[in-house]
Formats: structure tokens, sequence, C-alpha cells
């Protein structure tokens, strides 16, 4: 089962180093982590989306928490929770290919940003479920490169999972 | 408003130390320390100098543990700091409250692959409690003043900063910080009172309850309150290797150690109990044997102040997170007296009939008998220990008093630790005997610091239980392994009285039983460092043994094969 905690840290050299060793020391599995800057830039916020069972999980936060540097851990849970992935998809798209390509890209409302001579940039915007779609779709066509973010979440409403 | 004074990196670091009253750091220096120790040399702190960084580590861990104050060492950098890697992995593992110190080039050259450099702080990421890289000499009095606050606050452990040249000899406005600014670290001390009540409850519904108390409840000084709460409820106390001194040894609610080679008695009382009340321990292996196994009807209580101990090994039905000592304060407030059981009865007559056993007839000179006579004659000492057959016995044959008397490798089981541990113990308590019970194996791992102990004055006691064998591993061939003494023999070890005269101390050889009490009284007597060389009979094996992968009531007795 997957998780996604988001994580509140200083915004110092070598927090991230501390989180990701935590991980790997515990044999925990990182399925995608995505760091930034908050609206105090003292702080970071991770967003870490984690693979295990719930004693698993209450580990990982457990051991988080003990980091000195961790200010916050949140269990976000997705119902309460809106989440996006950035995706750039370099698919092989000749002439020929290339309007069927940017047909499924609209449907998605995804932007081209690259067109070469052999191939298309796609950028898209949304939850992970709709990238892995529509990476399913394209691969037909060849998909040379890709890079995705990692999953960014945010708790719906007037919550936040904020330290003091 | 405190006025501000202008000083080097250098000079900051010692004032910084004598703010937070250190007495003594171990350490060796080295170019990357020179300004550092140009300022110790004048400085009122003493220092002592070791012939092993490792040493430095382990001394410094052997001062906190009998002290409860924060151990501080210091070292090079490069070779110098990473030879302190296993003693902070020692501290870290049995949560020692200890700050290093390691010398780092100019930050300029960082990142170079430069002449000594390593490193450090990411090569201690996963074994040290936090730890620092100080970019500029500003920074240093905070950085100073939170890590002896981290590695002595909530669970303690070492803490390590690591300190470049030229952050040494910066010039800095001083003032030492008065409080501290830590967003992310805020240990729990106080026990949720509703979880404390509902504890209560279940104590007082308990027909069959078992204490069993470890190392926190030493670090949390709560043995006072562990003794109040064991003889309230008629509770029998069973600790671990680091809670041994929590709890009497001889009481008579006392059953000793649990686990692998805890008394048979403990290890079915656990089993057979119906309620667990744990203080201050974190279900190690070595205690649960095969988990399915593990008290199958008990309830667990856990009491600690790490919330992620709780349900890491074992599930707690009610846990409670905070200090020990805090949390039983309140709790036997809840409780009220209870009579003797047949639960007492039971376990009474397990004592009876099993007690710790080896053959006391036989002609050989037994290291159980050598432990026993230590006991005997010196039952208030400090005992340190090396790892192996050794400790064991240490653990099991002296019935230690008070908390802090007992100094032990646990959770890394380290070899070489006790030596130098016994020269951190002697130098935290100058006014007791500190004694170290080793291995001839371990004892040469850091046989070096007979050195330091000679000239520095520390005159502890070293008494090898001499079994010419890698004794711990050479058991495990024998029952495991069809005798296949695979690389344990050690009969080419140094004669370890010359070695000790070599150095300025006293060696003394004992090979029968009879010479077992004139050697130790001689040593007692001797205001030097000793090295007691007790020939033991060499295939002794440690019992109560539960083997590996077994339940722990699955117990082989003295003698007994698998
Ligand atoms: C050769 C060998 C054989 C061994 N055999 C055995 C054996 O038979 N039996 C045995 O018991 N051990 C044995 N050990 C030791 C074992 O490996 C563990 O080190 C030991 O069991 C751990 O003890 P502990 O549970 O008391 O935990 P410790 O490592 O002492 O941890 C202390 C616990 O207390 C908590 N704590 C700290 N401060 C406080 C506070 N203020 N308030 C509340 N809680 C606090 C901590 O969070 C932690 O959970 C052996 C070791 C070796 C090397
Ligand atoms: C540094 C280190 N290396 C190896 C081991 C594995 N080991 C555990 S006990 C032991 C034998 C210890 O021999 P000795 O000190 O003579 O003690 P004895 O068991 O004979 O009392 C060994 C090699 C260890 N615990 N620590
Ligand atoms: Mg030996």
């Amino acid at each position: 089962m997957k998780h996604t905690l988001s994580v509140l840290v200083e915004n110092k050299p070598g927090v991230l180093a501390r989180v990701s060793g935590l991980f790997s020391r515990r044999g925990f599995n990182i399925d995608s982590l995505a760091v930034g800057v908050t609206e105090n830039p003292e702080i970071s916020r991770m967003t870490i989306v984690v693979e295990g069972d719930d004693r698993i999980l209450e580990q990982v936060i457990k051991q988080l928490n003990k980091l000195v540097d961790v200010i916050k851990v949140s269990d976000i849970k997705p119902e309460s929770s809106i989440d996006r992935e950035l995706a750039l998809i370099k698919v092989e798209a000749g002439p020929k290919e290339r309007s069927e390509v940017m047909q499924i890209a609209d449907i998605f409302r995804a932007k081209i940003i690259d067109v070469g001579t052999k191939t298309l940039v796609i950028e898209l915007t949304g939850d992970v479920s709709k990238i892995n779609a529509m990476t399913d779709l394209l691969r037909r066509f060849g998909i040379k490169e890709m890079v995705r973010t990692g999953k960014v979440s945010m708790l719906r409403g007037i919550k936040a999972a904020r330290g003091e | 408003m405190s006025k501000k004074q202008k000083m080097s990196g250098a000079e900051a670091f010692v004032e910084c130390l004598n703010k937070e009253q250190v007495e003594v750091i171990f350490g060796i220096p080295g170019g990357a320390l020179l300004p550092i120790y140009d300022e110790l040399y004048d400085s009122d702190i003493r220092h002592i100098l070791v012939r092993h960084e490792q040493a430095a580590a382990h001394a410094a861990d052997g001062y906190a543990r009998v002290t409860g104050k924060v151990g501080v060492c210091i070292a090079t950098s490069g070779p110098g700091a990473t030879n302190l890697v296993t003693g902070l992995a020692n501290a870290y593992m049995d949560s020692v409250p200890m700050v290093a110190f390691t010398g780092q080039v100019p930050t300029s050259m960082i990142g170079n692959d430069a002449f000594q450099e390593a490193n450090i702080t990411g090569i201690t990421l996963p074994i040290t409690k936090h730890n620092y890289l100080v970019k500029d000499a500003k920074m240093l009095p905070d950085i100073m003043r939170e890590a002896f606050y981290i590695a002595s606050t909530g669970r303690p452990g070492p803490v390590l900063i690591d300190l470049p040249k030229d952050v040494q000899t910066d010039a800095i406005e001083f003032e030492y910080p008065k409080s501290i600014k830590l967003r992310g670290y805020k240990p729990t001390s106080k026990g949720h009172p509703l979880q404390i009540k509902k504890a209560a409850k279940v104590i007082m519904e308990a027909e069959r309850p078992i204490i069993y108390a470890g190392g926190g409840v030493v670090i949390s000084g709560a043995h006072a309150e562990l003794l109040a709460l064991a003889e309230t409820l008629m509770a029998p106390v069973t600790t671990t290797l680091l809670g041994i001194g929590a709890f009497p040894g001889a009481h008579p609610l006392s059953l000793g150690m649990v686990g692998m080679h805890g008394t048979k008695y403990a290890n079915y009382a656990m089993t057979e109990s119906d309620l667990i009340i744990a203080v201050g321990a974190r279900f190690d292996d070595r205690v649960t044997g095969r988990l399915d196994g593990f008290a199958p009807n008990a309830k667990v209580i856990h009491i600690d102040i790490d919330a992620a101990e709780i349900s890491k090994n074992v599930a707690a039905h009610i846990p409670i997170v905070g200090d020990a000592k805090n949390i039983l304060t309140e709790l036997i407030k809840e409780i009220k007296r209870k009579p003797k059981s047949k639960w007492n009865e039971k376990i009474e007559k397990w004592q009876k009939e099993f007690p710790l056993e080896y053959d006391r007839k036989s002609k050989e000179l037994k290291p159980q008998y050598v432990v026993e006579q230590i006991y005997d004659m010196c039952p208030d000492a400090i005992i340190t220990t090396e790892v192996g057959q050794n400790q064991m016995w240490a653990a099991q044959y002296f019935k230690y008093a008070k908390p802090r008397t007992f100094i032990t490798s646990g959770g890394l089981g380290t070899m070489g630790y006790g030596f130098p541990a016994a020269i951190g113990a002697k130098v935290g308590c100058p006014d007791k005997t500190v004694i170290d019970i080793a291995g001839d194996g371990s004892f040469q791992m850091n046989s070096q610091e007979l050195a330091t102990a000679v000239i520095n004055d520390i005159p502890v006691k070293v008494a090898i239980l001499n079994n010419k064998f890698l004794g711990m591993v050479r058991q495990w061939q024998e029952m495991f392994y069809d005798k296949r003494y695979s690389a344990t023999r050690l009969d080419t070890s140094p004669d370890f009285t010359k070695l000790a005269e070599a150095y300025g101390a006293l060696g003394i050889e004992v090979t029968k039983p009879g010479e077992v009490r004139d050697a130790i009284k001689e040593a007692l007597a001797s205001d030097k460092p000793v090295v007691i060389d007790f020939k033991v009979a060499p295939e002794e094996n440690v019992f109560p043994m539960v083997p590996a992968g077994a339940a722990i009531n699955e117990v082989i007795d003295y003698g007994g094969k698998i």
C-alpha cells in the first residue's frame, strides 16, 4: 500500500541526506520524493511517497520524527488532499504521427513545449494516475525520455500540514 | 545585556566546554586540531591522551555511563575521525550521552580529497543522534550548546561536531547562548495521565505480572521508583543486560537477567506471565528469542521515552511515552498494595529448582568462580566488561546492588570496549574500585591503553578470564559446528603479566582456584593499574542458553547439548 507523507524540515544543507539515509538504513522504500522551500524560507517541505503496510508506515513516521531537523510529519490521506505531479515526456513522432500525438495531448490537457523533426516534448500536470494513463497511451509511439517530478500534496480546505 | 568578547573559534570551543562544565576530555591531537590543542594547553580542562581514538570514545562512554554526565572525546581529521566510528556506534546503540569533536580540513578545501579529509558527518550519519559540520565560526557557540542538550536529553546518544581548521582560527564575538531554539526536537517527558490510569487498572487485574526493566531505568534514575513499584505489587523483576543494577540483584523479587543467557526462572516467568510491565527496555532479539513464542499470554505495558521503540518488535497494549522516573512516580500513586500470591510461590519454586550452576567441585579454575570471588571481595566495585563469555559470566555471577555499576557494550557488542571504558569510569568515579572483567581476545583489542592508565595514574584493574579462545564463538562452534574451532584459538597471546609490566603496570598470574583471593587482594591493595591473568578452564561454556531461533523457555541447561 502506498502512503503520502508531507514532511516539514529545516532548510539546511544535509537534511535530504539525513532523510534519505534513514529510509535506506531502515529498509523502507521510497517511491518518490519531492522537495521545495515553503512560504517560510527557513523551512522546506518534502512530499514522500512510501510503500508499506501500516506497521512500516508507523515506524517511518516515528523514525522521521526523531530526526532533529524534521519539524513535522503528516500522513496525507488521499480523500482529504489534492496532489499533483509534473511530467515531461519526449515522444517519437515524425510528421505522420504528430497530429495523433497532439490529439492525445489535447485530451489530457497537456502542452506541447518542443517540436523536433522526429520528436515532440509534452508537458503534463495531474495526479499520478493521469500521468500513468497518458504514458500508457504514448508508449506505442515510443517514449524516448521521460522526467517526473514526483508527487506533491496539500491538504484541502483550511487545514495546513504546518509546524508551529 | 552581557558583554560579547572577541576570541578565536578555538578559544570559544574551550569557553563552551567550560560553560557545559566539562571536566575531562579524551583524545589524540593532529594537524587539523592544532589551534584547539594550543588552547587546551593552558585551560583547566583535563585532557587525557589515549593511545587510539577508539579508546577515547569508549573512555568518554564509560565516564558518561558511571556519572550520567555527557562524555567528551576528540580526534583529528581523517584517520583520527574514522577511528572514533566504532565508539560512536557503540554509544548510539546503548543510548549513551556523548559529544565527539573531530578536526576537519579548512572549509575551502572540503570536498577536494584534501590530505586527511574524511566526510565524517556523512560516515556517522546513521550512528549519531545528530551531527554538525561547523561552516562558520560564528555558529560554534550555538552548535555546541545544542549538541550537549541533544546528547543528554530525551533518549540520550552521541552527537558529533566536525571542526574545520579555519573555524578554529577565525575570530568571533563570543556569547554563550542562553536558550536553545530547536523546532524539530522536543522530547516527551511526562506520561499521558489517561494511559497511566489505564495501566494501573490492568496492573491491579493481573495475576501473573512481571516487570521487565532495561537501560532506560538506569538512564532515567528511576531505580527507587522501580523498587517501590515492585515491592508494592510483589511483582518479580527481570532486567536486560543493560538494565542490570536498575534493581538490586540480591533482592528476593529479583530474577536476574532475561533472554539468551538469562536465568531459566526469568525466562519461564516471562513466558508464563499475563502482564509485562516494560520500563525503558526495547525488546531486543537477545531478550525475546523467537517472537511467536515470546510471552504468548501477556498484555504489554510499554514505558519508553522513545515513541519509535513502542510496538517496534512486540506490540504494546498500553504504550506510555515519557521519562521512566516521571511515569513510575505517577503510576505508583494509582496502584494499591498486593499480597504475595501463588505466582510468587511458583517463581520461588523455579528459583530453587533452576539456580545458576557450574561445576563447583571441579579442581580446574572456573571463570564463574573467579567472578564470584570478585563479587565477594568487592561487591561495591564498578564492573566493566569486554564482550563474549566473560561478559555473560560478569552479568550472571555478580549481584549488582546499584545502577551505574555494571558497564557493558550491549547493543553493538564491541570487543575492546571494557578496558578503555574502565579508564573513563575510574576518571568519573576516582574513589571507586573499577574492574574490567575481560577476555583474552577482547583485551588485546585495546591493551595499548595500559599506557594511558599508567601515565595518567588511573589505577583500574583488569581481570582477564583467559581461556585461550575467542570463547563465545568457540562455544557456538562446539555446539552448532561440530567442534570445528575455525580461527578461534588464541594460543599465541602474549604473556599478559609481562605485557602489563612492560607498560609499568602490575601483572599477576593465577592458575589455581586457591590463588584467586590472594591475587584479588594484591590487586586491590596496589595503587597501580593491575592485570590479573586468570588461566581459566579453556572450554567452559555459558549456560543457561537459549539457542538462536528458539523461544526463551526452550533453555539449554548447564553442560547441556543441543
Ligand atoms: C554477547 C552478548 C549477549 C547478550 N545477551 C543478552 C541477554 O541474554 N539478555 C539481555 O537482556 N541482553 C543481552 N545482550 C544485550 C542486548 O544485545 C541488548 O543490548 C539489550 O538487551 C538491550 O537492553 P535494553 O532493552 O535495556 O535497551 P537499551 O539499549 O538500554 O535501551 C534503553 C531503552 O530505554 C529507553 N529510554 C532511555 N531513556 C529513558 C528514560 N529516561 N525513560 C524511559 N525510557 C528511556 C530507550 O528509548 C531505549 O528503548 C547481549 C549482548 C551481547 C553482546
Ligand atoms: C570487535 C569485535 N569483533 C568480533 C566480535 C565477535 N565476537 C564476539 S565474542 C568473541 C570472542 C571474544 O573472545 P574473548 O575476548 O577471549 O572472550 P571470551 O568469550 O573468551 O570470554 C568474538 C570474536 C565482536 N563481538 N567484536
Ligand atoms: Mg577468551
